[in-house]
């Protein structure tokens, strides 16, 4: 059985790391049992997870949720309850992004970071909009391990793994076998951080004057696409022969 | 994948990207759509990173429009430019070794049948000429003789052009590519004649000159597998890059090459025939259904 407060021999934080850093379960980070938490690399109770993410949520820069396919898409009735329950705990950090990764094709030539963001390159949307704090929720192990560790490598994000199963040694702080019970203690933790006198960073003048010049590119970015987009003119318009050989 | 995963969460639907809202309210699945109404529904693949001009993937566009039931379909493919688009589409994709596609394809139709007894699962296996006739060429023959019932659909480019222009068994004896610099020696193999003595139930050959007959090859192929057997579509997918087509001139190629040594071809077999007339027949008695209830109401 693991020891609560084991001292990390390999410190789990925010990167960039630089191309390629070693995954944090080969430099000897190991997961949590149920009932704790890892942070930073190193296994702590839970109650002391719920904090952790609840700070790094609140006060770091631009804090995002990156909902994956088994929040996104509601084909069961326990998926669209636990997506209800993220909208809720969402709902507790002012300014937060909801950017979702709905499946795990690679997109290319491009993707729009503003709407998506996409395993083969997840620092892209990161990059793009400046995000210093995220929760990955609902998204495969498999993929959240590659993910968690190419964000680690190009970003100096900070990684909330809420994940289902095991947990992610690559993330900053993560809950294992996180159900919809856990996340609700999420939701709370966010909420009694606030009520200590956390300020929320889209709170603080900073954040406020960001959030303002964002909202206002935009509005004008909007605008631009509306008065320039072409129409669609073509031949497809009036149909292809279906006869024709 | 089935129609039950295609649901947004309640809450979700301003988050989720105008691509995947498009494909729930607008795609394909659960219904039949035609080449003709290409730009009214949304396709299974629309964005890619082929070369510009890349006759391959106006075949595969098109292809995926013939799928009988996207929403219940599987596709494998292996290295090469076609799964560069296959991966990209909005259906499960399985990358196959190079070699055993139609192993793993044999495998997959199999257990799909155990697993989903009362729902049918097609699998289609679309790779190159390299794929298929030289690195996994067993694995293709032995498929056709077991008589394992999917679809499998050659990417013919003539060559190996992912990897630099090097002859495959299907290039044309005499050709000089970047890689095979003194021309190919032999003859290009006759799939065609391989898969009419392994007896699979439907051979077609074409090229992407008619997107309608494109779509219809690929609806038969898949449907007869389902009920009859293997199924084998080899489809001139020429290689603009490796073989120096200008890119507007590709259509202009595939049509020569069409008139000159690549004409359409359809071999089926009586069961296969019979099978397509009972379905088509079955069609119409349910549309006559629909329209006398209509009429009744």
């Amino acid at each position: 059985m693991t020891t609560a407060t084991s001292s990390p021999r390999y410190q789990v934080l925010p990167g960039p790391e630089g191309l390629l850093p070693p995954s944090a379960a080969a430099m000897g980070v190991v997961l949590p049992q149920d009932g704790e938490g890892l942070v930073e690399g190193v296994i702590v109770p839970e109650a002391a997870t719920y904090k952790a993410i609840a700070k790094a949520m609140l006060t770091r820069r631009n804090p995002t949720i990156f909902p994956g396919p088994l929040v996104v898409w509601g084909w069961t009735k326990h998926t669209q309850e636990k997506a209800s329950v993220v909208l809720e705990l969402a709902a507790e950090i002012p300014g937060v992004k909801i950017i979702p990764m709905p499946d795990y094709r690679p997109i290319y030539p491009k993707i729009d970071p503003e709407a998506v963001i996409n395993p083969c390159h997840p620092n892209l949307t990161i990059w793009h909009n400046k995000i210093e704090a995220c929760i990955f929720v609902g998204v495969h192990c498999h993929f959240a391990s590659v993910t968690l560790k190419m964000v680690r490598a190009g970003t100096n994000c900070y990684t909330v793994a809420l994940c289902a199963e095991a947990g992610h040694e690559d993330a900053m702080a993560s809950l294992p076998h996180c159900d919809i019970e856990k996340l609700q203690r999420v939701t709370e933790a966010l909420r009694q951080a606030k009520k200590e006198g956390l300020v929320p960073w889209a709170l603080t003048p900073a954040g406020k004057r960001e959030l303002a010049a964002e909202a206002e590119q935009k509005r004008k970015q909007r605008k631009a696409i509306a008065t320039s987009a072409p129409t669609f003119a073509h031949e497809l318009v009036a149909g292809l022969d279906e006869n024709e050989e | 994948m089935s129609l039950d995963t295609l649901k947004i969460s309640p809450g979700f639907e301003s988050y989720m990207p105008k691509e995947y809202v498009d494909l729930v309210e607008r795609g394909p699945y659960g219904r039949d759509v035609k080449v003709s109404e290409m730009g009214t529904f949304k396709e299974i693949i629309e964005e890619h990173p082929m070369c510009a001009g890349c006759a391959m993937t106006l075949f595969i566009r098109t292809a995926l429009i013939g799928l009988p039931a996207p929403e219940h379909t599987v596709i494998l493919g292996t290295a090469g430019c076609g799964r560069l688009v296959l991966s990209q589409a909005s259906i499960p994709f399985i990358y196959g070794n190079y070699g055993d596609t139609n192993g793993v394809a044999s495998g997959l139709k199999r257990g799909l049948e155990i697993r989903f007894p009362n729902q049918t699962k097609d699998v289609v296996v679309m790779a190159g000429d390299g794929g298929l006739a030289d690195i996994g060429f067993s694995c293709v023959m032995h498929s056709w003789f077991r008589k394992e019932k999917f679809t499998t659909v050659m990417l013919d480019n003539e060559v190996y052009g992912n990897t630099g222009g090097q002859e495959s068994g299907m290039t044309n004896k005499g050709m000089v590519l970047k890689m095979a610099p003194f021309g190919k020696k032999f003859e290009k193999m006759d799939m065609i004649g391989l898969a009419k003595t392994a007896g699979v139930a439907y051979i077609a050959r074409l090229a992407p000159t008619n997107p309608t007959r494109i779509a219809n090859v690929i609806r038969k192929a898949v449907l007869i597998a389902r009920e009859v057997g293997p199924t084998y579509v080899q489809a001139y997918t020429s290689c603009n890059i490796e073989y120096a087509i200008p890119t507007p001139k590709v259509m202009d190629d595939a049509r020569e090459v069409e008139k000159d040594r690549y004409g359409f071809m359809e071999i089926i077999s009586d069961e296969a025939k019979a099978y397509l007339e009972r379905i088509e027949q079955e069609k119409k008695a349910k549309a006559k259904a629909v329209a006398a209830s209509k009429a009744g109401a």
